[in-house]
């Protein structure tokens, strides 16, 4: 699979509280149209300077950004899942960072919101907003289409097939770890495939 | 059979195995699982959406829901959000709804659970909320998880965990009457950086750790996740046994390490060097000594949240604003009722510790909540409205985090932001408590 896009390049620990402020908390992820408004803040809480874009435009609910490039421990502070979510919202598919933060690299793949890969080398300076990226989740590499410049990116392992199953709760059923939507109380957790959402 | 740390111990008991190693991947038995009004509406959606709106939680008397972070606000949605908590306990029936505008409304959920017997040794806990590793303090494994895993042990009771390797941080000797748990975990957070323990346990020990109360304990462990890390841990002990055995009849299994236990790492601290330390903006690993800042002039001093707003970090401030003025607004936000309540009847010299914040021009909140920890609504007590200087006892100093982006949050102990409220510049509390 392949997620061809814009990129928007950030720093490092770029926290919960910069991706969606904690005053826009009171959105409940799981109502359609609070999850749209979720969509229109992210990264409403970076300090903003000349050279770069706001992620999302003003007024607009989506932004133009598929591929979010970023350094060190991206994602850290808070368990609020509103964050990958505001970021899946907004229309982005993939976090590139050196690292990420546990709570938010779980939540990306418990939700299946975004691909969460990780990069040996830092690439916030190998891209620059805007410009336009190819990630292969197969070959694991993200390229730089104007420059021709091919990155590795360490394996997804565990967490791919969760991801690309739509979140823990669609993968959990395919494998049959727990059973079919909607058949009400005392679900179980049978053995299963030893992936899941781990972090 | 392989020798393991309390964290291993403890998830080993909870997957019914008889050894697990780090990075093991297990599925963990929950024995609490903690929502708040921020995230509960969503884990509730999950969980009808995903085992159908007849479904029942895996078990009522495990689910303990506490409204506590936008409580005293005119925000529609926010007190949706708690009606969504109401309805799901009434529909649930579960007993352990702290509901707001009720006697048995508490405030912040990690200092809840604890004064509510929520707490036990050698249990696991999961919330939806990251300070919940604030209860490793009491010898169990409690780590914070999204509204998606959250809404997976709603209906289960079980969740898939990587075993983390074990951080070990181990402070000998007296430490100084200066000296509070909130310079401890500042310090280890500069010396590891805020990724220092990603993905890892990190264990308090020592003669000086094991000499805390529980609460001084509770504020090194919910910090842990400033570092990145999984969950904190603290042997169990006399002081523990006799908090959680006056707040629960439950039964419990404490866990040590075997002497063979294997650590990722260890690093040994000597109490009596201590110094107080600041975490400036915008990083709680962004440390300095408090005597290196004497030019930093403040706007704002701020003491509250499940970091900074027990009851002991309370008798702590008053220590040193008794007597003396606040140079600026300085605002006061107990974390729980409870606590709430002790500032009406914990006296200092037979004053009580409400009357000496008054009369030292403080700013105080009767009522209990995360208030501006973590900025809120516009009308959040407290909040950051604008470019303010602010010193504060919570746990976090990220661009916008108690409000608005213009503000700059520094982070310290009770002593040192009470110390600091009285000059108006950030001041080493020694200054003040001779
Ligand atoms: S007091 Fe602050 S850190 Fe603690 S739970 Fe509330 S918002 Fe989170």
């Amino acid at each position: 699979m392949t997620i061809r896009g814009r990129v928007y390049v950030l720093g490092d620990n770029i926290d919960t509280d910069q991706i969606i402020p904690a005053e826009y908390l009171n959105l409940v992820p799981t109502i359609p149209e609070e999850y749209r408004k979720l969509g229109s803040y992210a990264l409403a809480g970076l300090a903003r300077t000349p050279d770069q874009p706001p992620f999302v435009p003003p007024g607009a609910m989506t932004g133009p950004f598929t591929i979010i490039v970023a350094g060190k421990n991206f994602g850290c502070g808070s368990s609020r899942e509103h964050a990958p979510i505001a970021l899946g919202a907004a229309g982005t598919k993939a976090v590139v960072a050196e690292s990420f933060a546990r709570i938010f690299f779980r939540n990306c793949v418990a939700t299946g919101e975004l691909y969460p890969c990780e990069t040996p080398a830092r690439l916030v300076d190998a891209f620059r907003t805007n410009e336009e990226a190819v990630l292969d989740l197969e070959a694991n590499t993200l390229t730089n289409v104007a420059t021709g410049a091919v990155h590795t990116l360490r394996p997804l392992g565990d967490a791919g097939p969760v991801i690309a199953a739509g979140g823990l709760f669609a993968y959990a059923r395919q494998t049959g770890m727990i059973s079919a939507a909607g058949t009400g109380a005392g679900a179980s957790v049978s053995g299963g495939p030893q992936a899941g959402a781990d972090d | 059979m392989s020798e393991m740390t309390m964290t291993e111990k403890i998830l080993a008991r909870a997957a019914g195995k008889r050894a697990v190693e780090p990075g093991d991947n297990v599925w963990v038995a929950a024995d609490v699982l903690m929502t708040h009004d921020v995230c509960g509406p969503g884990t509730i959606g999950i969980f009808r959406r995903e085992f159908g709106a007849q479904a029942r939680v895996w078990d009522r008397d495990r689910v303990v829901l506490i409204p506590d972070h936008y409580i005293f606000t005119k925000d529609d949605k926010a007190h949706r959000n708690v009606d969504i908590l109401r309805e799901f306990a009434a529909d649930q029936s579960l007993p352990h709804l702290y509901d707001v505008g009720t006697p048995r409304y508490k405030g912040v959920c990690h200092i809840a659970l604890a004064e509510e017997g929520h707490n036990r040794p050698g249990e696991v806990l999961f919330g939806t909320d990251s300070h919940t590793c604030t209860a490793g303090a009491f010898n169990e494994f409690a780590t914070g998880i999204g509204n998606t895993d959250a809404a997976f042990v709603m209906g289960t009771g079980k969740l898939l965990l990587k075993v983390p390797p074990t951080m070990r941080f181990v402070f000998d000797g007296e430490v100084p009457s200066y000296i509070l748990a909130k310079d401890l975990i500042l310090q280890i957070i500069g010396d590891i950086g805020v990724d220092g323990a990603t993905y890892r346990a990190m264990e308090f020990a020592g003669d000086a750790v094991m000499r805390l109360s529980m609460e001084e304990r509770m504020t090194l462990a919910n910090m842990v996740i400033e570092a990145g890390g999984k969950n904190g841990i603290i042997a169990a002990d006399e002081t523990t046994r006799a908090y959680v055995g006056a707040r629960t009849k439950k039964s419990f299994d404490e866990v040590t390490n075997d002497p063979g236990a294997s650590f990722s790492f260890e690093r040994r601290y000597d109490a009596s060097r201590l110094e107080p330390v600041v975490a400036r903006p915008h990083s709680p690993d962004n440390r300095a000594l408090a005597r290196e800042l004497k030019d930093v002039r403040l706007t704002r001093a701020y003491i509250g949240s499940c970091t900074g707003g027990k009851l002991t970090d309370f008798v702590n401030a008053a220590q040193v604003l008794r007597g003396r003025h606040v140079a600026v607004d300085t605002f006061l936000v107990p974390s729980t009722t409870e606590v709430s309540t002790g500032l009406r009847t914990h006296t200092i010299d037979g004053r009580p510790l409400l009357d000496i914040f008054r009369d030292a021009g403080c700013q105080v909140s009767i009522e209990a909540s995360c208030a501006a920890c973590l900025g809120g609504p516009k009308d959040t007590f407290g909040r950051i409205n604008g470019p303010e200087v602010c010193i504060s006892t919570t746990n976090r100093n990220f661009p916008g985090r108690m409000g608005s982006k213009e503000g700059q949050v520094y982070l310290a102990s009770p002593y040192t932001v009470a110390a600091s409220a009285v000059t108006g510049r950030i001041t080493d509390p020694r200054e003040l408590l001779q």
